[in-house]
């Protein structure tokens, strides 16, 4: 049996002006497994992201999703977010449940007016991530690992099979990193397939079935223990291993 | 006196019964508008489209169009101009806005000053809520139906826009078309507040309640309720001020406006400036957390 592709890109070149951010970019990454996306910031982490959710069309090459073409997916609702969190409004008014039922939209007519199974799913997906008790909370109320996983129910909420996280250990404290990496390996038995870009070299390990190093290129991409190889990382962070735990949690900008 | 007279008395003339209608029309859509101007935090651009506007209306009234097409002409061009002009200069945002909504403003002047008229350049600039015409009434009950009908039918997903315009994308919608959504309607209730408070106080209109209601709630539903309830009781003040004071009936129903405000930033339950103080003073040393 073969298992199956959650993301495919194929010679995905993205230029901005004179910056080539995606340079001919070819990867495949299996469905239901954790994979960890490693990358100096402007390595391309972001670009790849935008170009897997079709925000942006590369001048060259292909994007398939569960073999479909970005809009398609989108379409289908096959793409959750979870949004690095300084990009989150924590103090906009809107509880947990909200959120999370934004999920649904997709799958609602014109107005968005919800019916019982977009509440039963909503419900379902809160219970999945714990997040039950916190349903009428304001976003901003909660934990670090409890914002993240509202992200994640909004995902499940809608029905996404591919997870795109960015940077989630941003500015998260170490209880709640621990949360956020059993949501993830959860997320992962249930059969999603997690697309986790990071700069915590040290961190990848404990989290990621597999990981892409990204420098505009794919560096490698396998087991992290073959990726974290100290040559590997000195092409694409410029640093060596030993500096590795050091760049944990100061973030490589 | 006794105190109902104090509400009934201006009751009986027909140019404040009329005043009255328009203010609160126009307080009440203003301040639906507002939630979204203010979480988005398009106040500038808002301001901007209030004054773009300004020759699109004058052009409606040489050629007999009703105002609303010239603002939505001119409030859209604005926008799409400012999106032009930032994306192919180095010159920043806000500096862009600030020449779009200043020229645009400055050819409506012009225009004002060449083309005889019986509207009159101050009315246009400061309201005239005392004049307002029949045909002007009519306009400005169509206008307000029609954003009102759409905000019925998109209020979740401009919500969902202002919130977090990558998800909306990623799940099928169309971002581009609920900002230009927006846009839109924040140029055609522009024109109805023009009526009440005039151009250069519209922006007030369109950013106090939704910035007051904040204050007050962590529910996106209730801030709609209480921008309104504020904006509406603002207006009706404001027209009741203006007539005891024989003062500027726009410039009233801003002041009431902006004293609501006030009292919100000082006195509001969790976010009032008074209460924090008070809170930091009962636990010394912790952060006031806000719920």
């Amino acid at each position: 049996m073969t298992a199956e592709t959650a993301v495919e890109l194929d010679g995905v070149t993205v230029r901005y002006g004179d910056v080539l951010a995606l340079d001919a970019v070819t990867l495949r990454l299996a469905a239901g497994r954790v994979h960890a996306l490693l990358g100096t910031n402007g390595s391309g982490k972001s670009t790849l992201f935008k170009a897997v959710t079709g925000m942006l069309a590369p001048q060259r090459g292909s994007v398939l999703l569960y073999g479909h073409s970005p809009d398609a997916a989108r379409k289908r609702g096959l793409v959750g977010y979870v949004p690095q969190s300084e990009q989150v409004d924590w103090e906009f008014p809107v509880r947990v449940a909200d959120v999370v039922m934004m999920g649904r939209y997709g799958h609602m007519g014109f107005t968005r007016r919800p019916r019982a199974a977009d509440r039963a799913a909503v419900d379902a997906a809160l219970e999945r991530t714990g997040l039950t008790e916190l349903a009428g909370r304001q976003i901003g109320a909660l934990s670090g690992g409890q914002r993240k996983r509202v992200f994640v129910a909004r995902g499940i909420a809608q029905g996404a099979r591919l997870f795109l996280l960015d940077e989630p250990f941003a500015g998260v404290d170490k209880g709640s990193e621990a949360t956020i990496i059993e949501v993830l390996r959860a997320m992962r038995d249930d059969g999603h397939t997690l697309l986790v870009s990071t700069h915590d070299l040290a961190g990848v390990p404990a989290f990621s079935d597999d990981a892409v190093l990204l420098q505009h290129r794919v560096v490698a991409q396998g087991p992290p223990e073959e990726v974290l190889t100290p040559d590997l990382l000195l092409d694409a962070f410029g640093l060596r291993a030993g500096d590795a735990a050091g760049a944990r949690g100061e973030g490589v900008r | 006196m006794e105190w109902t007279q104090w509400i009934t008395i201006p009751l009986e003339f027909e140019f404040m019964r009329r005043a009255l209608l328009v203010s609160v029309v126009a307080g009440g859509v203003c301040a639906v508008l507002s939630c979204w101007m203010t979480l988005i935090g398009w106040s500038l651009l808002g301001d901007a489209v209030s004054h773009a506007v300004l020759p699109g209306v004058v052009l409606s009234y040489l050629f007999g169009f009703p105002f609303a097409v010239g603002a939505l002409v001119f409030g859209a061009g604005s926008v799409a101009l400012i999106g032009v002009v930032n994306r192919t200069s180095r010159v920043k945002e806000d500096a862009v806005i600030g020449i779009v909504f200043t020229a645009m403003f400055g050819i409506g002047v012009v225009l004002i000053s060449k083309i005889p008229s019986d509207t009159d350049l101050m009315h246009i600039l400061f309201g005239n809520v005392l004049g307002v015409s029949d045909s002007g009434i009519a306009q400005i009950l169509v206008m307000a139906a029609v954003v009102l009908a759409a905000v019925a039918a998109k209020h979740r997903d401009l919500t969902l826009f202002a919130f977090d315009r990558t998800h909306a994308h990623a799940i099928g919608l169309n971002p581009r078309r609920l900002e230009a959504l927006l846009l839109g309607m924040l140029s055609v209730t522009v024109v109805i507040a023009l009526q009440a408070v005039g151009i250069i106080l519209v922006v007030a209109m369109v950013i106090i309640p939704g910035a007051t209601a904040y204050l007050l709630t962590d529910r996106f539903e209730r801030m709609l309720v209480i921008a309104v309830a504020v904006s509406v009781a603002a207006s009706v003040a404001g027209t009741y001020a203006s007539f005891y004071l024989n003062a500027a009936t726009g410039g009233a129903i801003v002041v009431m406006q902006a004293a609501a405000f006030a009292l919100a930033y000082l006195f509001a339950p969790a976010q009032g400036v008074i209460w924090r103080i008070e809170t930091r003073r009962a636990a010394p040393g912790t952060r006031t957390t806000v719920m």
